[in-house]
Order: C-alpha cells, then structure tokens, then sequence
C-alpha cells in the first residue's frame, strides 16, 4: 500500500506518474468529450436564459477549481512548512499556473455570460472582487516563484503566503449570501441541498469531473517539469564546482 | 529596554530621511499621483472633489508599498542586521521599532502632505479633515502589514515590485474601510464612527500580528 511518504522520493514519483499520466489523459478527454457532448446536446435550455445557460457547465466547474487548486495548495504549504516532505514545495510551485489559469477561465466565461445576463462585462459585487483578488494572489505567488533563484528558500515564503492568503477562500465561498451581489446565490453546495433541476446538475457533475481530471493531468506534467529543471539546476552547479 | 528600540526607531526613521534614504521620494511619488490623476480624470472639480478621499488613499497606499523593501534590506546588505541580533532583545520589539520608525519618515510625511494636496482637489474642509484623520490612523495599518512582507522576502534581493504586489491584497482592507470612513462625510449622514473604529482596530491588530509574524518571517529569511 503506497503511502504519500513513498512519493516524497523524486525518482519514485517520476517513475509512477510515467505510467499513470497516459490513463489520466485518456479519462480527462473520455469526461471531456461525453461532459461537452451532455451540457451542449443534452441539457435542456434554461427557461429564463435560454441557450445561454451552456456557458454554466464550463464556467461553475472552473470556478470550483480555481478554489480547489488554492486548497491544494495551501495543503503543500502545510506540507513545507510543518512535515517538510520533499515534493510539497514541488506542488504548490507546479499548482500555481494550473489554478491561475482556471480562475482567468472563469473570470472570462463569467465576463461573457453576465453581458447578456447582466448587461454588464464586470461588476464590483463581493463575489467578482474576491475572484479577481484570488487571481491577484495566484499570480503573485507565481512571480515569487520566478523571482527567486534559490528554490529551497523561496519555497517557504511561498508556503507561508499561500497560508495567509488561504483567509480568501472563505470569503469567496460566502460572499454571495455574506452581501447583497449581482452573481446568482449558491445553487449547489448548500445546506437545503442543490436547487438546480438533476437534468442539468448531471451534465454539471460530468464537466467538472472531466475538468479535475484535466487539473489533475495538468499539474501532474508541471510536477515533473519542475523535478527534471531542479536536477539540471544540481547538475550545473556541481559541473561549475558548485557542489560537493 | 525602551532606549536600545528608541534608538533604532529613530535610527531608523533618520537614515530614510536622508538623501538616498527613500522616504522623501516617497512624499514626492505621493505628489506624482496626486497630479497625474487629474490628467486623467479631467479638471472637473466638483467629480475631483467627491473622490479625492480615495485618490489620496489610493496615493498613499501606493507610496507606502513601494517604500517597503527599504525596510529591512538596508540593514541587511550593510550588516547592521547581525549587530542588531547580538543586542539580545527580543526581535518582535526591533521588528516594532523598525516599523515604527519606517512610519515616521514614510507615513508621517503623507499624513501632513495630504490636507495640502487635498486642496489640489478641492476637497471641502469636513472631509479634508476627516482623510487626514484616517490616513493617519490607517497608514501604520499599511506600514505594519507590509512589514511582514517586507520580512518574508528580504533574503530574495528583488525586493521592491514583489513585495508591493503580494502585500497589496492584504492591504484592502484597510483601504476599504480608510475611504469608506472619509467618505461617509462627504455622501449622506451616514455615521464617521463605525468605520473608523475598524480602521483602528486594524491598526491595533497590526501592531500585535506584524511584530511576531514579522519576526518569525526574518527568522526563516535570515537563517
């Protein structure tokens, strides 16, 4: 039974994701394809919105995993900070761009639904503003990384900025019931249960499957970029006679 | 105790102030926005007037993080920071000190300069009053929350930008409710009050969290 400390071993790490990736590919465009061919085909139009209800199943998903890519993250840092595991460091640093572009995902989508919904391509309600804020933080985070020349160091200021910033999540999450805003209220995770009609919440479920599966694939692949770079980097040094 | 930390307060504040120090172009970066906003915005006095509370926040918030790697770097590179550690005391109250007297050159100089620059937009004399009054309660806000950055990324040498751009989200907050106090003497009879006790509760806040947390974040930088 391989336990998360049999992965803090690079090689071992390296070695299992090498066969596991081409599944997780496959599922991810499995999901895609069924999860595109359910929300566009499928689905009933919303009778308020009409068609344009179809952007929901790209743009939810997203947003899920803009928040779920920081709590990975903010996991890896915990990671760094208090058992020190090798890889942790690894992952937030291998998150980061995964997450940032899944929440530009959903600011865009979200942008383009709310102009015919709305009226308006932005809005500054709580729950944009926090998103937006969230983005700000991604790509900060990712400007550290690449600011820094020394990983190891750069590593654990990160982890302790992604703690401190984890204080964004809930404040994403509740926004909309917190304050008066224009984005819809929470529809799906909620105490009474979801409120959107099960013909759309499957094809809902499916996409955001299919989307993890692609986050998961993602991340995965900038893992392992991010092992094979910091072994060149060791390689380098120790040519330069940097090192031992 | 109190002599050894008044000492590198006002060591602190004296070297900012002079030249090649950065405190007083920060005064002069606040200035620049002040006068560039108008280019943009258009002379129209009376919209000037309305938002000039957030223009002056805006201002100073920006001087105010950019001034910010100066902190600890200065003392880093020419190695008084390893003078200041053999002191024994304890590196919370430097870590206060510090930012007390970064305050002192960098914030102090914006809180006097805003009444005048906020004649430059013709803010009436009520809500000049009242922004100066939370400028100078919110601004050790800011000086404290940065201080925390500042100390987490003092060993990375690139200081400036960076720390501006991770440190701003924190510092919402305390904009929010800075401009949200000043404003509410301008539109309607909403209450001065309750705002402002948020600003300066997140002020008191500050100096307890950025001391400990700023010297934890040096203690990790610096090993």
């Amino acid at each position: 039974m391989m336990a998360i400390s049999d992965l803090a071993n690079p090689t071992r790490f390296l070695g299992l994701t090498n066969r596991l990736l081409p599944f997780v590919w496959a599922a991810a465009l499995v999901g895609l394809g069924v999860g595109l061919y359910l929300s566009f085909f499928v689905a009933p139009p919303d009778y308020q919105q009409g068609e344009t209800v179809r952007i929901m199943f790209i743009h939810v998903p997203s947003a899920w995993l803009a928040m779920f890519g920081y709590v990975l993250m903010a996991g890896a840092a915990l990671g760094t900070l208090v058992w020190r595991h090798p890889l942790a460091d690894v992952a937030a640093k291998s998150i980061a761009p995964v997450g940032a572009a899944f929440t530009f995902l959903a600011l865009v989508t979200g942008s383009l639904w709310g102009k015919p919904m709305w009226g308006t391509y932005w809005v500054w309600d709580a729950r944009l503003t926090s998103v937006l804020v969230l983005f700000l933080m991604y790509l900060g985070l990712i400007a550290l990384w690449r600011a820094a020349d020394d990983p190891g160091r750069a590593s654990r200021v990160a982890a302790v900025l992604i703690l401190v910033g984890a204080v964004n999540l809930p404040i994403i999450k509740f926004s909309v019931d917190w304050w008066n805003t224009l984005h819809q209220p929470a529809s799906v995770l909620r105490i009474d249960g979801p409120t959107i009609d099960a013909s759309m919440l499957g094809p809902l479920f499916v996409m955001a499957l299919a989307l993890t599966l692609v986050f998961a694939a993602l991340s995965i692949m900038a893992m392992r970029n991010e092992i094979l770079r910091r072994r060149i980097r060791t390689l380098q040094l120790t040519a330069a006679g940097g090192l031992g | 105790m109190i002599g050894p930390l008044a000492t590198i307060a006002g060591q602190t504040a004296r070297l900012s102030l002079k030249s090649g120090g950065g405190a007083l172009v920060g005064l002069v970066f606040f200035l620049a926005v002040i006068t560039v906003v108008p280019f943009g915005l258009g002379p129209d006095l009376n919209l000037l007037s309305k938002i000039g509370p957030a223009i002056l926040w805006i201002g100073a918030l920006l001087a105010t993080l950019l001034g910010l790697d100066r902190l600890f770097q200065d003392d880093r590179d020419d190695g008084s920071f390893d003078l200041i550690f053999l002191t024994g005391l304890p590196l919370e109250l430097i870590v206060l000190a510090k930012a007390f007297g970064h305050w002192l050159a960098t914030g102090l100089p914006l809180v006097v300069a805003a009444p005048v620059l906020g004649l430059l937009l013709d803010i009436a004399p009520l809500p000049l009053g009242a922004v100066t009054l939370t400028l100078l309660v919110g601004t050790p806000a800011l000086t404290l929350i940065g201080t925390i950055g500042a100390a987490l990324m003092v060993g990375l040498g690139r200081g400036g930008l960076l720390i501006a751009v991770t440190v701003l989200p924190f510092t919402i907050p305390v904009l929010v409710f800075g401009v949200s106090a000043a404003a509410t003497t301008i539109i309607g009879p909403t209450p001065f009050l309750p705002p402002f006790l948020m600003l300066v509760a997140l002020t008191l806040v500050g100096a307890v969290v950025a001391p400990i947390a700023g010297a934890a974040a040096l203690r990790t930088s610096l090993e």
